[in-house]
């Protein structure tokens, strides 16, 4: 019905625009530019004065009918009712709703939970709830017809040659813009309230200071005593967070020394150094190569990489596990590798020639140009490129999980078999999971302290922006 | 050209004969890719005298200019063809080194373009990539020289450690001057050095020009014919490509030969 009746709007919007236009134009008669604001203001001034209380309306309707209706139907049957518990008035509830949806049908083909007596009642509920329904539909399309013909009139007469018509709906838009971006900002916080809020509950049975600086992580022992509460002792030992992150920042410092090194280097010899025909080229593939889904770099990790390096540290006499930081962190790095390039690149490139010409003018070579004028200059804008490329890297699981494996190893041994945060998430939440165990609720601990970590990054690198833009600009 | 001209034009070089040649191009030919832009030049430039290069806009000054310290190399579809000639050496030749080139012919770009460091890195720069000083009382007197030559010296003497880009545009201009004599060049190029200044700024930098007449050879490139007047001593005209005319700037400026010479002066084109 709202889906509906939206859809009208929508097109009375666009009727109601064309309308204002014409009239606009009519009312200046001759002397166009006599209006003070341009026809297709006050089109758009009659289009929202005629569509947007409708709309409010409507899509209040949506959000509180439903339950005023159910409240009422409840209300009916409440001496009836009284024996029940919530979870019954909810059954009750959901029957009732199939049942009105269903009137065309036989209702005893229905399929229901509740059987008898109940189910009869059901079925008088159910027609009491459907012709409620149906009314407050009525009477929303009166309203609707209502306000769309009121704020049609009201804006008509408002269109003259002396009104600022132009300031309301400039104001309009701005309205709309604030509230998109409203959305965002709102979505966001209410992401950080909810990690904040459920690691306040890990909190309570794991002691933060035992979850942050444990050396210990295995909660798959984790023990629940019959009445739900955890064993607080166990707990603190099996919740330490320590090997988890050290892995994340293992894997991370092993991709990111052959990204930042190669993909830099990539970037140079792209801007400065490549053919434009060799250029033109290479970046749309290596643009191409970004986006292979990592799932592929990680058959490549778990199935060529890890045996190979396994392989050679056996040759050489060290004792590798088949599943090794080293293999993961490798096929990382390569995966963020066009990543850094392409980021460096434009970085690199938007260093003005005038810049270059200045150092080449004074018989510098293109090696000590490029390192003495151009790096310097674009080193805020690779900063940056490199922080990114630490946050894919942290946030990236699929790899770690093919190659890296699930063991828990506090270890800086990169030969090793290690574990992330991002990984230890996955797996607490995979298969069924109850929602408020300690093991589960450990995942949303790890989000929060992984926020807390990138954040403290971003801050630390704008900063860092900050000082030599303030140094060189 | 006709008879008297050519006349004239002798008379000019035989005056300029007490001045030796610096640079000298022959039958100059650049062309962009098809496109070619200039065509057969015979330029001499004077030692220790600013030659002002004049002419409407896209007629190969710049081109020109940046053939005399080969910065068209760093242009791919750049081709250069002719004589060039610095102290009687070719500058195309193939044991030139053109870091050493660009270390005796320096050069100004129209916009000031500064090097995101210090005031002080700036102007130490080209002595350090060409391996001028040996220590840092060197480096350091050889930048308060250059500074105090470019007559910057007094203004920025306490920021000397201050980003240079955070000087006015004239400053930034001296810098720039000031950058390109620190290595000691013999010859220092020009491209409309004061196009993006201010009066004043404008003034102080042609006043430099003048004073550092007396050291080194200036080819200045300049739409403004006051200040061709003011600065040079010798002026050459082009259009479309080509060399019009070429002589003292007194004369150039009383007495042009060549009509295109004497309308673009007088401002009817241009
Ligand atoms: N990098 C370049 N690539 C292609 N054509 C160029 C380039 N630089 C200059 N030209 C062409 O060469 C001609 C002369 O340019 P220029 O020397 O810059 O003129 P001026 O400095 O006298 O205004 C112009 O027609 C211009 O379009
Ligand atoms: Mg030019």
């Amino acid at each position: 019905m709202v889906v509906m009746i939206l859809g009208i709007l929508l097109g009375v919007a666009i009727i109601a625009f064309l309308i204002g236009r014409a009239r606009a134009l009519t009312v200046a008669g001759e002397q166009i530019s006599s209006l003070h604001s341009r026809p297709s203001y006050h089109g758009g001034y009659l289009a929202i004065f005629s569509t947007v209380p409708a709309f409010i309306l409507s899509l209040l309707w949506a959000a509180f009918s439903k339950r005023f209706i159910e409240s009422s139907v409840l209300g009916n049957f409440s001496n009836q009712l009284s024996s029940f518990d919530v979870l019954q008035v909810q059954t009750f509830l959901r029957d009732v709703r199939t049942l009105a949806a269903n009137q065309a049908n036989d209702a005893s083909q229905v399929i229901l939970s509740t059987q008898g007596e109940v189910r009869e009642l059901a079925q008088e509920a159910a027609g009491l709830y459907a012709s409620q329904l149906s009314s407050a539909n009525n009477l929303l399309s009166v309203l609707v017809v209502f306000l769309v013909l009121a704020g049609f009139v009201f804006g008509y007469r408002r269109i003259k040659v002396e009104k600022r018509n132009r300031h309301f709906v400039e104001k309009f838009i701005t309205l709309i813009l604030v509230a998109c971006s409203a959305v965002a900002i709102l979505t966001t916080i209410g992401i950080v309230f909810s990690l904040i809020f459920e690691s306040i509950r890990f909190f309570q049975k794991v002691p933060f200071f035992d979850f942050l600086f444990g050396y210990h992580w295995s909660p798959q022992s984790a023990f629940e005593s019959a009445g739900g509460t955890s064993l607080a002792d166990d707990n603190s030992r099996i919740f330490g967070a320590i090997p988890l992150f050290v892995g994340t920042f293992l894997i991370t410092f092993i991709a990111i020394s052959i990204a930042a090194p190669l993909g830099l280097m990539s970037a140079i010899y792209m801007s400065d150094y490549a053919s434009l025909n060799f250029r033109s080229i290479a970046k749309p593939v290596m643009e191409i190569l970004a986006g292979i889904p990592t799932v592929v770099y990680g058959f490549f990790a778990a199935l060529t990489v890890a045996p190979a390096i396994r392989g050679w540290g056996e040759a050489i006499g060290l004792s590798v596990s088949s599943e090794s930081a080293l293999a993961a962190g490798v096929v990382m790095g390569i995966m963020i590798i066009p990543f850094v390039m392409s980021l460096s690149d434009d970085v690199i490139n938007s260093v003005p020639q005038t810049l270059r010409d200045g150092s080449y003018a004074m018989g510098a070579t293109k090696s000590e140009t490029i390192r003495r004028v151009v790096l310097p200059a674009a080193l805020p804008g690779i900063v940056s490129a490199l922080l990114l490329a630490v946050s894919r890297a942290v946030g990236e699981t699929m790899i770690v999980v093919m190659a890296a494996g699930l063991a828990a190893n506090l270890t800086i041994n990169p030969l090793e078999a290690v574990t992330t945060v991002t990984v230890q998430i996955v797996t607490l939440l995979v298969g069924d999971q109850e929602f408020d165990s300690a093991k589960t609720l450990a995942a949303f601990a790890l989000g929060l302290v992984l926020f807390v970590i990138t954040l403290c990054l971003n801050v630390f690198a704008l900063r860092v922006v900050q000082k030599y833009k303030e140094q060189y600009d | 050209m006709d008879a008297m001209n050519t006349k004239r034009q002798e008379d000019a070089v035989n005056k300029m004969v007490q001045n030796e040649i610096k640079m000298s191009g022959k039958d100059v030919c650049v062309s962009y890719g098809e496109k070619q832009a200039l065509f057969d030049v015979n330029l001499d430039i004077p030692a220790k005298q600013v030659t002002a290069l004049i002419g409407p806009s896209g007629c190969g000054k710049s081109t020109f200019l940046r053939c005399l310290n080969r910065m068209n190399d760093t242009i791919d579809i750049c081709k250069v063809s002719g004589d060039i000639r610095l102290d009687d050496q070719d500058i195309y030749d193939h044991d030139i080194d053109v870091v050493e080139l660009r270390a005796r012919v320096g050069m100004v770009f129209q916009k000031p373009n500064p090097f995101p460091k210090s005031i002080f890195e700036n102007v130490g720069y080209g002595p350090k990539i060409h391996g001028l000083v040996r220590s840092k009382s060197d480096l350091e007197e050889v930048v308060v020289k250059s500074l105090q030559r470019a007559g910057l010296f007094e203004e920025i003497k306490d920021r000397l450690h201050e980003p240079g880009t955070g000087l006015s545009g004239g400053q930034q201009q001296r810098l720039c001057i000031a950058r390109a004599i620190a290595v000691s060049p013999e010859v220092i190029l020009m491209d409309e050095p004061c196009s993006a200044l201010d009066p004043i700024a404008t003034a102080k930098v042609e006043e430099l020009i003048d004073e550092l007449r007396e050291n080194y050879t200036i080819v200045i490139v300049t739409h403004s014919m006051q200040q061709a007047a003011r600065v040079s001593q010798q002026t050459a005209m082009f259009h479309l490509g080509k060399l019009v005319e070429v002589d003292e700037t007194d004369t150039i400026f009383t007495n042009p030969s060549n009509q295109k010479t004497q309308d673009y002066i007088t401002g009817r084109y241009g």
